[in-house]
């Protein structure tokens, strides 16, 4: 009959050929009416007969289940059926919920399914008939009948909603464990629990359980073993104390399979390679902890780990590509095992040279996962020299690959490769494909072009070559951040002035020239122009006249940009005046309707006419270096900026020192209000950026401002010192006597904390004295030396001290403030926690979604991590949220998390000995006004401390 | 874990739909059209994973996609699943299916969501792999049927129609298309 029909989906006939013992589902069982539906929609010639005839249906099932007349069961599920049909022909199904749940109360097998089904497919958990539900679910548990059970389970598991916890994870465990539960039972029961444990942590408590589930894994049936090991995988990562049994467990089970031979295991023999699925999961499982510590634990790993090597260069028992990729599927897993240990140099070694291998396989999907992997492997230090041996084959992907999914990978490796002694080479190789890249990668790769430039670069003419270079092949995706860079880079170096300049000259003879090299060349000429003056082929007015051929062709940023360095080009070359003035007269310049050319214009004009040389000279002298930044890896990723979030820090010194080179104009260095469009040394960019940036620290204290009144002097004020964690300004303690605040700045290690003593009282405060003390170590990791101070403070006047802190490393407690005073004959003796807190020696970094996620995985190692479920304290405004995320001094990364309520920063703790990255999540459940905050760092102590600090701040 | 499986045809008509996150109706028929738009633009022997499904979970999230004749089988997952594993675990289900549905085909899954689903519900639970012994699958798909005809006794005339029905819409003669090793008869859809 279906011989004419044969549109085969699937493979494997050579099986099938024996139909007696596989009788076919299907076919004896359709119910006719949707059939009939069914082809009735797929002989419409039209979306609109479509839509049409799906109406007439949902009208004729909307009549039928308000209708008077009870529906058997029958019809019940063969109107659910339709509607679910017409769910994923893309209508929305706003009916019927009802009629599924009536549905699983039905004791036909059949009509309980199609229900569930329905459920499942189209209930969220919020809904309303949650409780409706969870009475069937209540009934089929107890129904001892496994079919309706695992009905019952699946539908807890898809649903997974936290009524349904409360309602059953007390139950499940019970089910899963019980001695008499059928396999096919506890299998769904292992998988509806993690399902409920992701979604309420709080609500599933193993405790008890634990040691049964981790046996688990030493069930007979391999079935119940693959649904459990994703359970127990979940829970390690989150309580890897408690189940870390399962390490041993899991190695022998797993040398169990890798030594068995291909028909052991029977069914779970898939293409000749045996349970390659629960063997991935196994090796998933010990990559949530560190080596085993147990030696034969360790040994008879390490056992497999080669066996699953070595079997790699057997030859194949079957040509079949399922057998290479279930084979494949355990080698890639091993390899990472192998990777996240990153403590045995030979695995090492040998699994870069299996990735080294699969480079140049046929199967693209392997070219694909080597990529991927090498680019871990590259960070190891045992086989970074390994990696960096394949060089020219992923060189080669990146040249030839038709894919751009592996394109994209190679490059990535590339850059994981990339050191001193091949930056050249790849940076050459990553310009080249630049030129053709495909669009949506790059923006990512000028951004690692630029940084690896930079990284490397030993002498800087390269560097300027190179970025350059990115501006004029892909100067789009060059983003603001990276021509800061380069003009930073050329004022601080005066060794590359003159080759600068003479560079950006020539690049601008190019006739079309992007606006960023006119922007780059506008800077470089405006103040080293002079460099190349002497030739005649760069005489002041050419280049004077070159820069003005691009102006009208520049938008209003990049005019004004050009404004300034006219300006500056009167005060280098004297001679060029006649020309500049003119130009700025003209009424192109002076009436222009942009106010800020105008303005410009008028000023800089103004200026140049009345102005003496000297003044002259002053006003628009060379630019000052910038303050240098030491910049790790991943605060040069920062460069890749989220909307409105740039360091405070760098902001302010755009504000400064674009205030100085703007010096022509009426705005001093610390004027307040900012100028509305483009800055000449634009290190804050747009307007909504540079609003921002003063009120940074305002908006913050306003956030804050709850009543700053500490009370009367307590012991040590921890109150007053946890409000600081996310502000560095405000009131610290204040009593009937004495208010101190304080306010401080952070810069990489070091910190500058005022402190302000106010006397309160019209009487004078005798024998005022103030010490610092560490409790602990603590004077080894910080250093705050405190100066002396006036013993005698007037009533009503105050005084002032400033304390210079350095981090040396890491640290948890924080440095106790001790005041001592008479007042009227009583000594008043005062002791605060000054807010000193890791946390303020933050770098933010800006990163990309890949970058953050990638991170994250590598700091997936259990100690690495702290957790902290909480309950909100102060209301769970979004608004507050961040402006707290803000001030703690991380980078708040928008565009990462996939839920969009969730938050992730990430930034840079730098200590004198060491740079600590650290990645943050913060989940806040609404519902439950509850929060779930995760830190990631490569520093167990940092994690934690930043955690318990942070749990007091929402 | 496993956040969607969509299965459409070349035409990107949806033939089964799974979500085990919860996504608005509207933005699952957008997900459809995004992975659709993604998938049937690569050639057949690019690689098999690709990134940037922007709609669902972002950069943490693979698309991990097999071709079959007239179908794509695309499976969401995030970083925790091997990606070889899903390649298998997405031929396991279809040879599974071809097993239930003897020589399935599309119009299978068409008549038969229903059965689909119960089949896949067999092989993944709320994202997470329930069981890979396609033997044992069949075995509890095969229980379901028999339940399902103790209870039912309404075998054998739907059967007919339905077959009758599959016949009707076959507007085109058949043309053969090469999958890889096998020889398979594909005649081409026209799309609804």
């Amino acid at each position: 009959l279906f011989s004419g029909a044969a549109r085969r989906v699937g493979a494997s006939r050579r099986k099938r050929r024996n139909p007696a013992k596989m009788p076919a589902v299907s076919k004896g069982d359709g119910m006719r009416g949707l059939a009939v539906f069914i082809s009735d929609i797929r002989n419409c010639k039209s979306k609109e007969a479509e839509i049409k005839r799906i109406n007439k249906e949902l009208a004729n099932i909307r009549s039928k289940f308000k209708g008077d007349k009870a529906l058997d069961g029958y019809s019940k599920k063969k109107y659910v059926c339709k509607l679910l049909f017409i769910f994923l022909l893309g209508h929305d199904i706003d009916f019927g919920h009802m009629e599924a749940v009536n549905l699983l109360s039905s004791n036909k097998y059949t009509e309980k399914q199609i229900g569930y089904l329905f459920i499942s497919v189209l209930v969220n958990s919020n809904s309303e008939l949650i409780r409706l539900i969870n009475n069937a679910i209540k009934n089929d548990l107890s129904s001892r009948n496994p079919t309706f059970m695992c009905l019952a389970l699946h539908c807890i598991a898809n649903v997974g909603s936290r009524e349904m916890a409360e309602a059953f994870a007390g139950e499940i465990p019970r089910i899963l464990v019980a001695g008499d539960t059928m396999d096919s039972v506890k299998q769904s029961a292992a998988l509806c629990l993690l399902r409920l444990y992701k979604a309420s942590p709080d609500l599933v408590l193993m405790g008890e359980w634990t040691s049964r589930v981790v046996h688990l894994l030493n069930d007979q049936h391999m079935g119940v073993v693959t649904a459990a090991i994703s359970l127990i995988t979940c829970l390690s990562q989150k309580n890897p104390d408690e189940f870390k049994t399962c390490v041993s467990l899991a190695v022998s089970r797993l040398s169990r399979i890798v030594s068995s031979a291909s028909t052991d295991l029977q069914d779970y023999t898939y293409y000749f390679v045996p349970a390659p699925w629960l063997s991935c999961k196994l090796l998933r499982l010990l990559q949530c902890y560190p080596p085993p510590e147990d030696g034969a634990v360790k040994g008879r790993l390490v056992e497999c780990l080669e066996t699953i090597l070595n079997k790699a260069q057997e030859p194949p028992k079957s040509k079949k590509v399922q057998h290479s990729n279930a084979k494949n599927a355990i080698l890639f897993e091993a390899i990472s095992l192998i990777i996240h240990y990153d403590s045995e140099p030979n695995l090492l070694v040998r699994a870069c040279n299996q990735l080294g291998q699969f480079l140049q396989h046929r199967e693209t999907n392997l070219r694909y996962l080597a990529l991927e992997s090498m680019c871990t492997l590259a960070s190891s230090e045992f086989s970074h020299e390994a990696v960096k041996t394949h060089i020219e084959t992923v060189i080669n992907a990146l040249k030839t690959e038709r894919d751009v999914s592996v394109r994209q990978r190679a490059a990535d490796l590339l850059y994981a490769m990339c050191d001193r002694s091949n930056a050249k080479q790849i940076v050459a190789e990553m310009l080249s494909y630049l030129e053709t890249a495909d669009y949506s990668i790059r923006e990512e790769m000028v951004l690692k072009v630029a940084i690896l430039a930079e990284k490397y670069a030993v002498d800087y003419s390269w560097y300027v070559d190179t970025i350059l270079n990115l501006i004029r092949i892909a100067g789009d995706y060059v983003s603001e951040e990276v021509w800061y860079r380069v003009i930073q880079i050329v004022i601080n170096r005066d060794d590359v002035q003159g080759y600068a300049a003479k560079t950006v000259f020539e690049a601008l003879q190019a006739p079309a020239c992007h606006e960023n090299m006119v922007k780059v060349g506008g800077y470089i000429l405006g103040e080293f122009g002079n460099l190349i003056a002497g030739d005649p082929r760069s005489s002041p007015l050419v280049q004077f006249n070159l820069l003005h051929s691009k102006f009208h062709l520049c938008s209003v940023p990049t005019r004004a940009l050009l404004l300034s360095a006219y300006i500056k080009f009167i005060n280098l070359f004297p001679e060029t005046k006649a020309t500049i003035q003119e130009v700025l007269r003209s009424d192109s310049q002076i009436r222009n309707s942009d106010v800020e050319l105008q303005q410009r214009a008028v000023e800089y004009l103004k200026l140049s006419s009345i102005a003496s040389t000297d003044v002259l000279a002053t006003v628009l002298e060379e630019m000052p270096p910038f303050p240098e930044r030491e910049s790790s890896i991943l605060a040069k990723l920062k460069k890749k900026k989220g909307p409105g979030v740039v360091p405070v820090s760098e902001l302010e010194d755009g504000k400064r020192e674009g205030g100085e080179l703007n010096g022509g104009g009426d705005r001093g260095p610390d004027s307040s209000t900012p100028s509305p469009s483009a800055d000449l040394l634009g290190l804050r960019s747009a307007a909504p950026v540079s609003a921002a940036a003063p009120s940074a620290g305002s908006l913050l204290v306003d956030v804050f401002s709850e009543s700053g009144a500490g009370g009367p002097a307590a012991a040590v004020n921890d109150d007053g010192f946890l409000r600081f964690v996310c502000k560095n300004n405000g009131v610290l303690f204040e009593n009937q006597l004495l208010q101190i605040g304080i306010k401080s700045e952070y810069r990489q290690n070091l910190g500058r904390m005022y402190l302000f003593y106010g006397n309160k009282t019209s009487v004078q405060f005798a024998s005022f004295s103030t010490t610092v003390s560490y409790p602990g170590e603590l004077q080894s990791h910080i250093l705050t030396p405190l100066p002396p101070v006036e013993p005698l403070v007037e009533g009503g006047a105050q005084v002032q001290q400033v304390l210079n802190i350095e981090c040396i490393t890491d640290f948890s407690e924080a440095p106790q403030l001790n005041i001592k005073f008479r007042y009227g004959g009583a000594l008043q003796n005062i002791t605060l926690k000054l807010p000193v807190t890791i946390n303020k020696f933050f770098q933010p970094t800006e990163m990309a979604a890949t970058d953050f996620f990638q991170r994250w995985k590598q700091l997936s190692q259990p100690q690495q991590e702290a957790q902290k479920i909480f309950k909100a304290n102060h209301g769970m405004d979004t608004e507050v949220l961040k402006a707290k995320l803000l001030g703690l001094g991380t980078a708040l990364l928008e565009n990462v998390d996939p839920n969009p309520e969730n938050y992730v920063c990430a930034g840079v703790v730098q200590t004198k000995s060491q740079q600590v990255g650290v990645l943050l999540r913060l989940e806040p459940n609404a519902q439950a006004q509850m929060y779930r905050l995760t830190l990631r760092s490569s520093k167990d102590t940092v994690s934690k401390r930043l955690c318990d600090l942070l749990a007091e701040q929402f | 874990m496993i956040n969607a499986i969509l299965i459409f045809n070349n035409h990107g008509k949806p033939r089964l739909i799974r979500f085990y996150q919860y996504f608005a109706e509207e933005l699952q028929q957008q997900i459809i059209r995004e992975t659709f738009h993604l998938v049937s633009k690569r050639d057949d022997n690019v690689c098999n994973f690709l990134e940037g499904g922007s709609l669902i979970g972002g950069s943490d999230y693979k698309l991990i996609y097999r071709h079959y004749a007239t179908l794509y089988f695309v499976f969401c997952v995030d970083s925790s699943e091997s990606e070889l594993g899903i390649l298998d675990l997405i031929q396991v289900f279809v040879e599974t299916l071809d097993k239930c549905f003897e020589n399935v085909c599309e119009l299978d899954l068409i008549f038969h969501m229903d059965k689909v689903h119960y089949i896949l519900q067999e092989v993944v639970m709320g994202g997470m792999v329930l069981e890979t012994n396609m033997n044992e699958i069949v075995a509890q798909v095969e229980l379901q049927n028999r339940m399902e005809k103790s209870e039912g006794g309404l075998s054998a005339a739907p059967a007919r129609a339905v077959s009758a029905v599959k016949n009707m819409n076959l507007p085109e003669m058949p043309r053969n298309i090469n999958i890889g090793d096998l020889n398979i008869k594909v005649p081409s859809l026209s799309p609804f």
